[in-house]
């Protein structure tokens, strides 16, 4: 697709200049944004810690130890403790300390990081999925328009929290004898959080659908008689890209930030099967003795989500050719 | 302007009994069942008998049609009853918790001061920052003031309320002592010492919730005053010999309210949402805590009827945005 995408930017007859692809362009545009390098950095370290970390780092998140090493490995302190607190229960094999049964705090969090990331990115997924499809039908096809818009009115106008509150409690049960413990959980928790983001990506994607077919490449298109189910694809899809990788980023956090709120709740993920929402919501009744249960999972999902909303931000820069010149 | 308020109004007809009809839907696939906690020594013809009379052996029509007479007819009623001593509501059935066993607007009368009290605390004291805050940062666009805004607000934006929550409750109460941890609904302020432990206990939910809010109205109100700065009216004014501080605070920001304005009111439902993490975490016992523990407890027509309310507040509020708009921006109206 980038080779029909090549940007008539760079190739005026006065400039002997090659032309540029339009990603190198927006490539160097995002690099000026400073807040969106450095997010991209951090986004794609986080990424390398939880993916690959369990790789290189020996402990087992599910492990509970069981006899002597119980009271041994139960409720040890984070190293850096040692600075203020000579005498606290560390061990150099468990750099953040372990929790109240003695699972090892940095492999939950590593785990808890992998299922946290992914419901996000197939949260994310979904809902902009639906979104383009309903906002390209409904900016493409007139007789669409109102129905489809007023379905999004009426889903906006929805208080979602409660009602995904409910939804998790009728279908965990059902979902759970389906595809399992874990993966019943998932599932249900993408498709809820994925049904209910599409509505800002759809009234975006159909403002500018709407505004593309004024243009004299798609009456061009029409007037050669191409019918829509080609010229969706060829010619107004790609035309609407970076206001759906935006959204996308965009709802990468989101999705992350309404999974954890689910999770601190209690109406995500089981107890045993950590993600950095559960994670929080279990040390909180402690964090008086141990803060840093509390601190390290919060300090995760904020990072995560704060590095995320300024690739959003670069890209829309990037993104938008009015700026890019610049 | 009427005539535009009425079309508004019939619109949020149809809306509303979509969402009631999704609300009343969705619970009616609900697993929970009044009576799991009668005893099992009751037999099972006298528990038949018990559902039916909490209204379950009817269709879901029926149900649905009485679930809504209650909400809108019986209920108006009975508050119109209380407030002037007349007794029309005698003989109507009232909407009735499984958990409690007593009236459901009863208990969420009880709760809602609550609720209301730290929110609408949290929203006037996050518009006073932001809109401060939104006009200086476009005024020096890219200033020092302008980035670290920019970062806060991001930062805002990015911090859930259950982490914010739970780090300033840490900081603040376990580890300096200053305000304390938990929100104690009990209090009555009598005087100036009660007072100032009704305050102290105040600021870290509104604090958290403030910064949310805050974040959210500085941005818009920076990219639309930004919007405003460089038209031609402001030129004018500029030329016309105008004092500065005239033309940002008078021409510029009147006009910048506009989108601010409606942006304020769309997201005053939303932070009855949001409301109900902060509420968990401080224990504050609003309606935000009663409709978790209801869904905790299998309390069917009290989850049905908070959410129905907070979709009623949403609906609403996007009504008043839309009167809001049409007054301030008359080009809307006639479209």
């Amino acid at each position: 697709m980038s080779e029909n995408k090549a940007a008539p930017t760079g190739d005026s007859p006065a400039l002997p200049r090659p032309p540029r692809s339009q990603w190198r362009d927006v490539w160097d545009q995002f690099k000026k944004h400073r807040g969106a390098l450095i997010g991209a950095l951090i986004f794609l370290s986080i990424l390398l810690g939880v993916f690959l970390g369990p790789l290189i780092y020996p402990q087992d998140a599910r492990l509970v130890p069981t006899g002597r090493d119980f009271i041994r490995l139960r409720d040890m302190r984070p190293i850096y403790v040692l600075l203020w607190d000579s005498g606290a229960k560390v061990d150099w094999a468990h750099p953040l300390g372990t929790d109240n049964i003695g699972r090892d705090l940095l492999a939950r969090m590593m785990l808890g990081g992998q299922v946290s990331i992914a419901v996000g990115l197939a949260a994310m997924a979904l809902s902009v999925v639906l979104g383009t499809a309903i906002g390209v039908l409904a900016g493409f096809f007139r007789r669409l328009d109102g129905p489809l818009m007023r379905l999004t009115d009426l889903f906006l106008a929805l208080p979602l929290l409660p009602l995904l509150l409910v939804a998790v409690l009728l279908f965990r049960e059902p979902l759970k004898a389906a595809f399992g413990v874990e993966g019943g959980i998932f599932v249900l928790i993408v498709t809820l959080v994925g049904l209910t983001s599409w509505m800002q990506t759809a009234r975006i994607v159909r403002g500018d659908v709407l505004a593309l077919k004024e243009r004299e490449f798609v009456l061009a298109a029409r007037s050669i008689g191409t019918p829509p189910r080609r010229m969706i694809p060829r010619h107004i899809l790609p035309n609407v890209l970076s206001p759906i990788m935006v959204s996308a980023t965009l709802g990468i956090a989101s999705a992350i930030i309404t999974e954890s709120a689910l999770s601190f709740l209690g109406f995500g993920f089981p107890p045993d099967f950590p993600t950095w929402g559960r994670l929080l919501n279990d040390a909180v009744d402690r964090m008086q003795l141990f803060p840093e249960r509390v601190i390290w999972p919060g300090l995760a999902i904020s990072l995560t989500v704060l590095s995320v909303n300024y690739i959003g931000d670069g890209l829309r820069d990037a993104l938008d050719p009015r700026i890019r010149g610049r | 302007m009427l005539n535009y308020t009425i079309r508004r109004l019939f619109m949020a007809v149809p809306t509303l009994i979509f969402i009631s009809i999704v609300i009343f839907l969705l619970l009616e696939l609900a697993p929970g069942d009044p009576m799991a906690q009668v005893p099992l020594t009751v037999p099972a013809e006298v528990k038949q008998k018990m559902r039916e009379a909490l209204g379950l052996g009817e269709p879901a029509p029926i149900r649905y049609w009485k679930w809504l007479t209650q909400i809108f007819w019986v209920e108006p009623l009975h508050l119109f009853d209380s407030l002037f001593g007349t007794n029309f509501s005698d003989g109507y059935q009232r909407a009735i918790s499984w958990q409690t066993r007593s009236p459901i607007f009863d208990i969420i009368a009880q709760r809602i001061p609550q609720t209301l009290w730290v929110v609408g605390v949290a929203y006037v004291v996050a518009i006073v920052i932001a809109i401060p805050v939104g006009v200086y940062s476009a005024y020096r666009q890219y200033s020092l003031f302008d980035n670290v805004g920019t970062f806060v607000t991001m930062i805002g934006f990015s911090v859930p309320p259950f982490f914010s929550g739970v780090l300033v409750i840490v900081i603040f109460s376990v580890w300096l002592g200053w305000f304390p941890s938990i929100y104690d609904t009990t209090l009555r302020v009598t005087d100036w010492d009660s007072f100032l432990a009704q305050l102290r206990q105040m600021v870290m939910p509104v604090m958290v919730l403030a910064l949310q809010i805050t974040s959210q109205i500085s941005r818009f109100m920076r990219a639309s005053m930004l919007d405003n700065l460089n038209l031609d009216y402001v030129r004018t004014a500029r030329a016309k010999g105008v004092s500065e501080p005239t033309v940002i605070l008078v021409h510029v920001l009147r006009n910048s309210m506009i989108p601010v304005a409606t942006v304020i009111a769309l997201g005053i439902p939303s932070i009855f949402g949001g409301a109900i993490i902060t509420e968990q975490v401080f224990k504050v016992n609003g309606i935000g805590q009663l409709l978790i523990g209801s869904i905790e407890a299998n309390d069917l027509p009290m989850v049905q009827t908070l959410t129905f309310i907070f979709a009623v507040l949403i609906v609403l509020f996007n009504l008043i945005a839309d009167i809001i708009y049409g007054i301030l921006d008359p080009r809307i109206r006639y479209e």
